[in-house]
């Protein structure tokens, strides 16, 4: 008996707590911080990081820049493209510092929700493209052509592609239109995807290291061309809204200007922080610089951070709220 | 009175516990196998109390009946098919289009998140909760400091297993903040808190309703059972479509996951309580609580910390996995170090993750072992020792300012490792005299398996696929197993993902073969020459607990970008168990059977193909059940690495938040699963006489 009135009190102590620790009013669901955010009572910002080495390198320096100059702390995740808008929208993350153009993202979350803000250009210019090694491409001027591609299908040939020739597509979360492509082109080619970025840049550079003829989807700005030298085959010329329909898309990717976003909350409410995001802005070289130091010499992110920093002192400066 | 039949599995297991030094090993794998055996257990035990002793005689004659039957039934099928239903791939008419739903409740919810009460006053709060517990453990944590976390672990460890466990897990913790990852450790550890408490949480009070009351059980079998063949991926997209990226999303989805070992765990232990000791109880005149507490509880201990065990190896195993939806932490290193192709940095923080799956699972092991001895001679006094000697580390650590781990003090591993791997890439890749590079056999390989098994599954009409897995299961289990191999196949046809599915499940079976290949051989040597058994196991042990995603680079470096990478991906996830599996049911066989065909004159082959093996064989099968399981679980690691079909469009769904293909690959995925398991289960089928199973 008076066990059961224990556990019963019990319980209703620990449903109690329970309200007390939520409050009984409603979730807010576009306030979901990091549990890791704030310890040690600092100011924290949190950056979503995308899985390529380019978007690491402008988390890098602003995370650099962040912590001691402004005093902040900062915590990064890895987070994909089209989830990352979610994320921020949610207030998980406080920016996304390269975004290559969602346009149905853009028209849910800043023009319908209001949750996100547009937080100005990265000034570094992305194009998505078809790649071949220089290499091959000088042995073999007439690649460059997108017309003239059926004719090496046979040497672009791997146990993956079958009877036709390979063209290596990257991670899931990037855009590509080349299954379209090489149907409405008429091209021999099997589409291979490599399922993650890490895989394809592993499978290219052993492709270079035995001079191997590869096609692959590839973009710029990207650190990988400096090891790997790689000449653009010319697709059917871009032009405005011809990528509209994705099963008819045959023409080839535009050059985007790479976007910052902001959580509107963090925009309106980050102070010096999101003042200095908002700034920040730089060139594909200084990007380039960065992400080769990571990537190739296996410096850690704050490592190659911190020694860019120092090199380009007048540049970061004017990004730092006066 | 209780166990009946018992193969091999679930006592070698449990023994195994007590001698290996990480016994279950994998987060992920090794909980399915140690539980997947309790659960032969469980369904052996159950049912039919009187018909094992008539069993072997009449199975055997049934069986052979059978085996005629359903022999004569497939090929009366075939003709009647060939007549009537014709060749090719699943009719689209026979196919459901879900992606027009799918996509609309995905819609819905992004748009209702913020406003809908459903969201306001209940996920809200429990995303909150999460958010809230796992931010107070993680806080503790950094206010212990790394002296006094390290301090508490080993005292812990000390106090429940030992010196030599408390030097192990002093010696682990160092390590991790020697590797430059403390805070990552102590963010995972934060998490892993949260999450494996609530699974024993829920996990135990599912298992306390499957213990007590026989319809439950009747209700949850089914499901834990389906649970536990799941690949963790499976759970991801649902979560992160409710819950949204980041750490409430992950802790949820790794709860899911790692409570069905507990919940199935503690039902056993309930079910398998001594009935004369309960019997005792009720005649001294227990109420049903009473019972419950003073009898069944205490008697099913050693179930409960196995539970216990098995939770925290699942979480381990989800901690990596759970980085794709911002879990943070380890994993989340791991996961970045791959975008910059840096095998070296991504071991650094694996390295943590194989040292706390360890420490955990040996301390928590330890813990369970003792339950069984006499109560410890250890008073109030060392226990209160213990807590003075962290207090006083935490304040000593607090004074000298010395919380976060010392910046000098960390050791750069990521170096050597990335020169060894080039190293390796750069000579094995092709052109190796005599053998061929790896490139030419994975070549080979793909052009030679692989290709021809994925166009000869393709080309096979649709209904012949069903009829082979309806006819497998039925010669292996029972018309229970086969009708869900058969639905489950068909499923996968409805979800109109058929032809994906046959080119994953052509994948999976060439790499099952590589692993059985190669695991039955490494299992038999092992038992038979100890030493080489002793040299394996730490190598199993750490293959069995490295994150996946470590091994990505290096094997597409050796592999090229395709299929055949994936299915060496999945050959080394899964080789460990079917290695371990096997060689303890080679070293289980009776000695007195091996001794006295040695007195008969057998020669070593003759021992071991006509005692050892034949006598293994209840473990054999097991080992092929949990290879086929294993392989399946890595589909989509696979996917990361040019394996296509399903494992690349779940990683697309979660990559572009699109629930249609997503969710349709993950069903997918689980419906092979739950065939390929049907069809490979050998413990399962009652005894055919009784029960009319």
């Amino acid at each position: 008996m008076a066990r059961t009135t224990r556990s019963a009190a019990l319980a209703a102590a620990a449903a109690l707590a329970l309200t007390a620790i939520t409050g009984c009013g409603a979730a807010d669901m576009t306030r979901q911080a990091s549990p890791y955010a704030d310890a040690k009572g600092s100011r924290t910002v949190t950056l979503s990081v995308q899985s390529w080495v380019g978007a690491q390198a402008n988390v890098a320096v602003a995370q650099y820049l962040l912590e001691h100059e402004l005093g902040y702390r900062v915590d990064t995740v890895q987070i994909d493209e089209v989830p990352a808008w979610d994320a921020l929208s949610q207030g998980r993350v406080d920016a996304i510092l390269e975004d290559w153009g969602h346009r149905e993202q853009e028209k849910r979350y800043i023009d319908g929700k209001g949750t996100i803000e547009r937080g100005g250009d990265l000034g570094v210019t992305g194009h998505i493209g078809w790649f071949v090694p220089t290499y091959f491409a000088e042995e073999h001027p007439d690649v460059t052509d997108w017309k003239n591609l059926n004719k090496y299908a046979d040497q672009f040939r791997t146990a993956e592609s079958g009877g036709k020739g390979q063209l290596l597509d990257g991670s899931p979360s990037y855009v590509t239109n080349d299954k379209a492509l090489v149907n409405n082109l008429d091209l021999d080619y099997q589409v291979v995807f490599a399922g993650s970025e890490a895989a394809q840049i592993t499978q290219i550079r052993q492709f270079a290291k035995e001079k191997k003829p590869f096609l692959s989807y590839w973009y710029k700005p990207q650190w990988l061309f400096e090891k790997v030298p790689m000449t653009e085959v010319k697709l059917p010329e871009y032009k405005e809204g011809c990528d509209a329909d994705p099963q008819k898309v045959a023409c080839a990717y535009p050059h985007t200007p790479l976007q910052k976003f902001l959580n509107t909350r963090f925009a309106d409410g980050g102070g010096d922080a999101a003042a200095f995001l908002k700034k920040f802005r730089w060139t594909t070289e200084m990007q380039n610089d960065v992400a080769l130091m990571i990537a190739d010499q296996k410096l850690s992110p704050q490592e190659a951070a911190g020694r860019w920093v120092k090199e380009n002192e007048t540049t970061w400066r004017s990004w730092l709220p006066s | 009175m209780t166990a009946t039949v018992t193969p091999v599995p679930p006592e070698s297991t449990g023994s195994d516990a007590s001698k290996t030094p990480v016994n279950s090993k994998t987060p992920a794998d090794s909980a399915t196998s140690v539980t997947s055996a309790s659960a032969g257990a469980a369904t052996t035990t159950t049912p039919a109390p009187a018909s094992t002793d008539a069993g072997p005689g009449a199975l055997r004659a049934l069986a052979r009946h059978r085996g005629r039957l359903i022999g004569v039934c497939t090929a009366l099928a075939l003709v009647l098919g060939a007549v009537l239903l014709g060749g090719g791939g699943w009719p689209t008419s026979l196919a459901v289009d879900l992606s027009g739903p799918l996509d609309r409740t995905s819609d819905w919810i992004i748009d209702n998140r913020d406003s809908h009460p459903l969201f306001l006053y209940f996920l809200g709060h429990v995303s909150n909760i999460v958010v809230v517990s796992v931010r107070a453990v993680y806080l503790v944590l950094l206010a212990l400091g790394w002296a006094g976390v390290t301090a508490a672990a080993g005292l812990l460890a000390w106090r429940v297993a030992g010196v030599r466990l408390a030097l192990t897990s002093v010696a682990a913790f160092a390590a991790c903040g020697l590797l430059g990852m403390w805070v990552p450790t102590m963010q995972t550890l934060a998490l892993m808190v949260v999450a494996v408490a609530a699974s024993v949480l829920l996990g135990g009070l599912l298992g306390l309703a499957a213990g007590l009351s026989d319809r439950m059980h009747r209700i949850l079998r089914p499901v834990l059972d389906t649970m536990q063949v799941l690949p963790a991926f499976a759970y991801l997209l649902p979560v992160v479509l409710v819950f949204g990226i980041g750490v409430p999303a992950a802790v949820l989805a790794t709860v899911v996951y790692a409570a069905p070992p507990m919940a199935r765990l503690t039902a056993l232990g309930l079910r398998d309580a001594d009935a004369g000791v309960v019997e005792a109880a009720t005649s001294l005149g227990a109420t049903g609580r009473q019972r419950l507490l003073t009898a069944r509880l205490p008697l099913a201990r050693k179930e409960l910390l196995l539970g216990v065990n098995q939770s925290i190896m699942m979480a381990l195993g989800m901690a990596v996995i759970a980085s794709v939806i911002g879990a943070g932490g380890l994993g989340d290193r791991v996961y970045q170090a791959l975008a910059s192709v840096d095998v070296g940095a991504a071991l650094a923080a694996g390295v943590p993750i194989v040292l706390l799956a360890v420490v955990l699972d040996r301390v928590t092991a330890a813990a369970g072992e003792r339950i069984g001895a006499p109560a410890a001679h250890r008073s109030a006094l060392v226990r209160n020792v213990a807590a003075l000697l962290t207090a006083a580390v935490v304040v000593g650590g607090r004074l000298v300012d010395g919380l976060s781990w010392p910046a000098g003090w960390t050791l750069d591993i990521a170096e050597p490792v990335n020169r060894a791997v080039d190293w390796m890439t750069a000579h094995l890749y092709s052109g190796v005299p005599l053998v061929g590079g790896t490139a030419d056999w994975a070549g080979h390989f793909t052009t030679w398996v692989l290709g021809p098994l994925r166009d000869g599954l393709q080309w096979l009409p649709w209904w012949t696929v069903l009829l082979a897995v309806g006819a497998l299961a039925l010669l292996i289990g029972t018309w229970r197993t086969a009708a869900t191999a058969v639905l489950a196949m068909a499923a996968i046809g409805v979800l109109g993902v058929w032809d994906p599915a046959l080119d994953t499940l052509s994948q999976v079976l060439a790499a099952v073969a590589v692993t059985l290949l190669i695991g039955f051989a490494l299992g038999v040597a092992a038992a038979r020459s100890s030493r080489l058994g002793r040299a394996l196991r730490p190598v199993l042990d750490v293959f069995q607990t490295m994150p996946q995603f470590v091994y990505l680079i290096p094997v597409v470096a050796l592999f090229g970008v395709g299929r055949a990478p994936a299915a060496a991906a999945a050959v080394v996830y899964a080789l460990p168990a079917v290695v371990r599996i096997t060689a303890q049911g080679v070293r289980a066989v009776d000695p007195a059977a091996l001794e006295s065909a040695r007195s008969l004159g057998a020669t070593g082959r003759q021992q071991l193909f006509q005692v050892q093996l034949p006598l293994a064989r209840p473990s054999l099968l097991l080992a092929v059940n949990q290879g086929v399981v294993l392989v399946l679980a890595v589909v989509v690691i696979g996917g990361l690495v040019g394996g296509g079909a399903l494992g690349y469009d779940a990683v697309f769904g979660l990559a572009q938040g699109d629930l249609a293909t997503g969710l349709v690959a993950g069903a997918a995925i689980v419906c092979l699963g739950l065939m390929l398991d049907r069809v490979t289960q050998p413990t399962q089928r009652r005894d055919p006489a009784g029960k009319g199973a």
